[in-house]
């Protein structure tokens, strides 16, 4: 932080820096109040002359690729997850850079995997300064002991994009591991050994980066048919034996859950879609793969099929749930923002109602609007949320940070929004007074659903009239929290922080709407 | 899970509880006693940040309520609610050699009301009575009662440390209206079962592998023993689990007035004739049926056992259904997905419910014109059909099925 860096209180009265990695920022000042004014970030003008005519873009190493980009020190460097756990290629990407003596990059993963955690040695060793992307596990025990030499940035998948938009991010290289391409850059995910669906995390790097590195490993002739990432935006294209551990790409199975606890909350979340009059014919829903989303897609599947309703679209996090829906007609569309399954791969190839999407599609804050905020019900986790109904997916309640934001933040817009959460894992309640990090304001969250009682957001009185009758076990949010701190001893102990940032969130808009402070050491 | 003594000159040690990367909600205390030097307390804990001063300061004043002045305890826990840390601190004292003058009784929060003989009875979800990750959240799902194992579920070497965990269980436990019931181990080792469960009041204790009424009556004494002039009712269900104890069903039932239900081991009596069981349990056919017949003779309900292949739904309801015809009226759960078919099963159906609401309107119809005969069409109706029919009714309206306000005679023709 610069000398002048200071901490201001934000709209939700959190503590935010004024300045982060030297840029200045704005302090969140709530839903919908930030007004952004300019013009667009471009990149710089190339033309057709200084590529080959022949379209064959191909040079024989990364090494080659990254110097012919320009690499020098304190450049950022951009990846993409929609490999997840099976990447093989950022580290590659930052492992060359290291061994072409590199220094200070900034990473900008759109997120990182426990695969990522060699990245760790390259920051010790100054290569890699800081990140600016999600940091799961391994990266964000890091980052919250203090031990990155910068201050990790944490963006929704549309902030992503809006971030790189503005500016405020400014790509580098952006380096793109495609399962197939061809020599012009083309590339798409849904073929090829390590196929792995839609590719929308990467498609603004490739309209915004100075520079464009495509890595595949099944390079087919032009053209590369469908393609999702146009060639005309890509520099250079580098094969290599793999970009990825297909097994660790997709998982060959979803898991549902099997916790009879977690179960009832995916019952009553669909319970709840159902009896409010949101499962109507032509409705949307959305959600992700986790173990209650699943369980909750095939209890709301079957009582749409009870009632003879059918969704207009759904959105992904696609799974082999969605596409059953999609085969048995129970939805017009998927729109897919990420691909989770074998099923879910091999439906985005052959089915055209099955529509790879973007961050800037569905999530954009700085497009004409964007899909989010036209679904009418998305099922969400957390890992707190307190009693004004704001939520956490970033820290736990010891203030470790673990997870990434997703497009979390971005879903929140949805007719209803829904946190399907267990009351407490283990003793820790995850119902609280303050939610360690604001990820999401309260206003925005309509509905906390545990396995012990359904909390209504008291500003969605529509929701409660229309919820009247029905036997689901609505409670206040107050009493479900007293009941569970009863049997766990008490409420929590706090955690302490130094005065230290590690980490800010930022909200859809780019303002920054919580910091995540250092850890106080035993 | 291993207990281990060590009696020594100097000290001596305890373990109770468990630990390990899978374990959850649960803790491995060991303590050794010691001569001087007060409480050494070693803490290792998953919830260190949140709950790591609580648990310490309640480990130290259990040791000071134990009467043990001079201990290394040593904790690894995972996540153990204070109920749980209280049982296996207790647990691993006694196991080290001493025996404490006050048990750690947590402070009672759950006195649910008594339960009545005739209570509805479809469904038992079975606990294990040392596995306490699953008993916080047992009765959120619906069963009709709940059962506390002390007996098949529990190793030999954790008796008890289980004891302990279902005596605080059922002081502290919110089971939301499931009926509170607990089946202790064989006699005579069920009598100090009994010792420590009895005043904390469940509704039903399942005495298993009875054979004679004279156990029943045992139980029934130190029952009245311990319970003092409490007036609260505490029934029994026995569990007849042999050849033998299926012939003497009737007498059985008849033992004690805490008799509500009789049920069957299948597994146990299969092994006790000496013929492998079958998906279509043919070789329990003869018990099942003379068990059930002996219930209802005693006026006691006849509940079946349990469907043990969890995953198939289908083969449990058929199981139900064909359990219902036979006079059961009810079974036990291995798991909550079971709950909702076994209710389903012995609810009485809608067709059933609609008939008998015509009966009771007949009935009442000729009860205000003071006929003697009731009648149905052209058709006339015995008494014990009215008197049937006056019960599912009435079980229809506690279920909700029918609405509680509702007049038999609005009922339609």
């Amino acid at each position: 932080m610069k000398k002048d860096a200071k901490l201001v209180k934000n709209a939700l009265g959190r503590r935010v820096p004024t300045v982060v990695n030297g840029r200045e920022q704005t302090p969140y000042k709530g839903v919908g109040r930030f007004e952004p004014d300019g013009r667009k970030q471009a990149p710089p003008i190339r033309s057709c002359r200084d590529f080959p005519a022949d379209g064959d873009k191909r040079v024989a190493s990364l090494e080659e690729a990254l110097k012919k980009c320009g690499l020098r020190d304190g450049m950022v460097i951009s990846n993409h997850h929609h490999f997840r756990n099976g990447d093989r290629v950022a580290l590659r990407v930052l492992e060359t850079a290291a061994k072409m003596g590199a220094k200070d990059l900034m990473w900008f993963p759109s997120a990182s995997f426990p695969c990522h955690e060699p990245v760790i040695e390259l920051m010790d060793k100054g290569v890699v300064h800081h990140i600016e992307g999600s940091m799961n596990g391994p990266l964000g025990r890091y980052c919250s002991h203090g031990k990155m030499r910068g201050v990790g940035v944490l963006r929704s998948h549309g902030g992503r994009w809006q971030a790189v938009q503005d500016g405020e991010v400014k790509i580098d290289i952006a380096i793109i591991a495609a399962p197939t391409a061809d020599p012009f850059g083309n590339c798409d995910g849904s073929h090829g050994p390590s196929a792995c669906g839609s590719l929308g995390f990467a498609l603004a790097d490739s309209i915004y980066a100075e520079n464009v590195i495509v890595v595949t490993d099944n390079v087919v002739p032009f053209p590369c048919i469908p393609w999702q990432i146009q060639g005309n935006n890509v520099d250079y294209v580098v094969e290599v034996d793999s970009v990825g551990d297909p097994s660790k790409i997709v998982s060959g199975t979803t898991v549902i859950t099997r916790s009879p606890d977690r179960q009832r909350i995916a019952r009553q979340v669909a319970q709840l879609v159902r009896d409010s009059g949101i499962m109507r014919d032509g409705f949307s829903f959305q959600a992700g793969a986790g173990g209650i989303a699943l369980a909750f897609v095939t209890y709301l599947s079957e009582m749409m099929r009870d009632a003879g309703v059918k969704a207009r679209f759904v959105r992904g996090g696609s799974t082999k749930y969605l596409v059953e829906m999609l085969e048995t007609g129970l939805t017009d569309y998927i729109l897919d923002g990420q691909t989770f399954d074998l099923d879910g791969v091999r439906s985005i190839a052959e089915d055209p109602r099955h529509v790879p999407t973007s961050p800037f599609t569905s999530y954009n804050y700085h497009g004409k609007g964007n899909f989010a905020s036209m679904v009418d019900a998305v099922v969400l986790g957390a890992t707190e949320v307190d009693v004004d109904f704001n939520a956490n997916v970033n820290t736990h309640s010891d203030g470790l940070l673990l997870h990434g934001i997703g497009g979390w933040q971005n879903c929140l817009t949805a007719g209803c929004t829904i946190l399907a959460v267990p009351s407490f894992r283990d003793r820790i309640p995850v119902i609280v007074d303050k939610v360690t990090t604001v990820t999401g304001p309260g206003e925005l969250i309509d509905v906390i659903a545990t396995e012990r009682g359904i909390a209504i957001n008291p500003r969605r009185q529509d929701l409660l009239d229309a919820l009247a009758g029905s036997d689901l076990p609505i409670r206040p949010i107050e009493e479900i929290k007293e009941e569970v701190e009863g049997f766990c001893g008490g409420p929590p102990q706090r955690a302490r922080f130094t005065d230290k940032p590690v980490a800010v969130i930022k909200w859809v808009d780019g303002t920054v709407i919580d910091t995540v402070f250092q850890v106080e050491e035993d | 899970m291993k207990r281990r003594k060590k009696t020594g000159e100097a000290s001596s040690t305890g373990t109770a509880g468990r630990r390990g990367e899978r374990v959850r909600s649960d803790l491995q205390v060991e303590v050794e006693l010691r001569t001087k030097g007060g409480i050494d307390l070693e803490l290792a804990s998953r919830v260190e940040p949140y709950y790591g001063d609580s648990i310490r300061s309640q480990v130290t004043a259990a040791m000071s309520t134990l009467g043990v002045e001079h201990a290394r305890v040593g904790i690894e826990d995972a996540g153990a609610l204070p109920f749980v840390i209280a049982a296996r601190v207790e647990a691993a004292v006694r196991a080290a050699g001493h025996q404490p003058a006050t048990p750690l009784l947590p402070e009672r929060t759950v006195e649910p009301d008594p339960s009545t003989r005739d209570r509805r009875r479809r469904s038992r979800l079975y606990l294990p009575g040392n596995e306490p990750k699953f008993f916080i959240n047992a009765g959120l799902h619906g069963a009709d009662a709940v059962i506390l194992d002390l007996e098949d579920s529990v190793a030999a070497e954790s008796k008890t440390d289980a004891r302990l965990l279902v005596r605080n269980a059922l002081r502290v436990v919110d089971f939301h209206g499931a009926e509170r019931m607990v089946r202790i181990n064989q006699l005579p080792l069920g009598f100090e079962d009994l010792a420590e469960i009895v005043p904390q009041h469940p509704e039903l204790i399942l005495i298993p592998k009875v054979e004679r009424p004279d156990q029943v009556r045992e139980v029934d004494a130190i029952i009245a023993e311990a319970l003092g002039g409490s007036e609260r009712p505490l029934w029994l269900m026995p569990i007849l689990e042999s050849a033998l104890g299926i012939e003497h069903a009737f007498d059985i039932a008849r033992a004690s007035d805490r008799v509500a239900a009789l049920t069957i081991g299948l597994e146990d009596y299969s092994a006790d004739i000496g013929v492998p069981r079958s998906a279509e349990g043919v070789e329990s056919n003869y018990a099942r049926r003379r068990m059930a017949n002996a219930a209802k003779a005693a006026r006691v309900q006849a509940i079946d056992s349990v469907y043990s292949d969890v995953d198939n739904i289908e083969g449990l309801e058929r199981w139900c259904l064909a359990s219902k015809q036979i006079g059961f009226e009810g079974m036990g759960c291995l798991h909550p997905r079971q709950i909702e078919v076994i209710h389903e099963a012995y609810n009485p159906t809608p067709a059933q419910i609609e008939k008998a609401q015509r009966i009771v309107a007949a009935f009442e119809q000729a009860e205000a014109e003071g006929l003697a005969v009731v009648s149905l069409g052209s058709k006339m109706i015995d008494p014990p059909v009215v008197k049937q029919a006056l019960r599912l009714v009435e079980q229809a309206r506690e279920l909700g099925t029918l609405p509680a306000d509702e007049s038999a005679t609005e009922a339609k023709k």
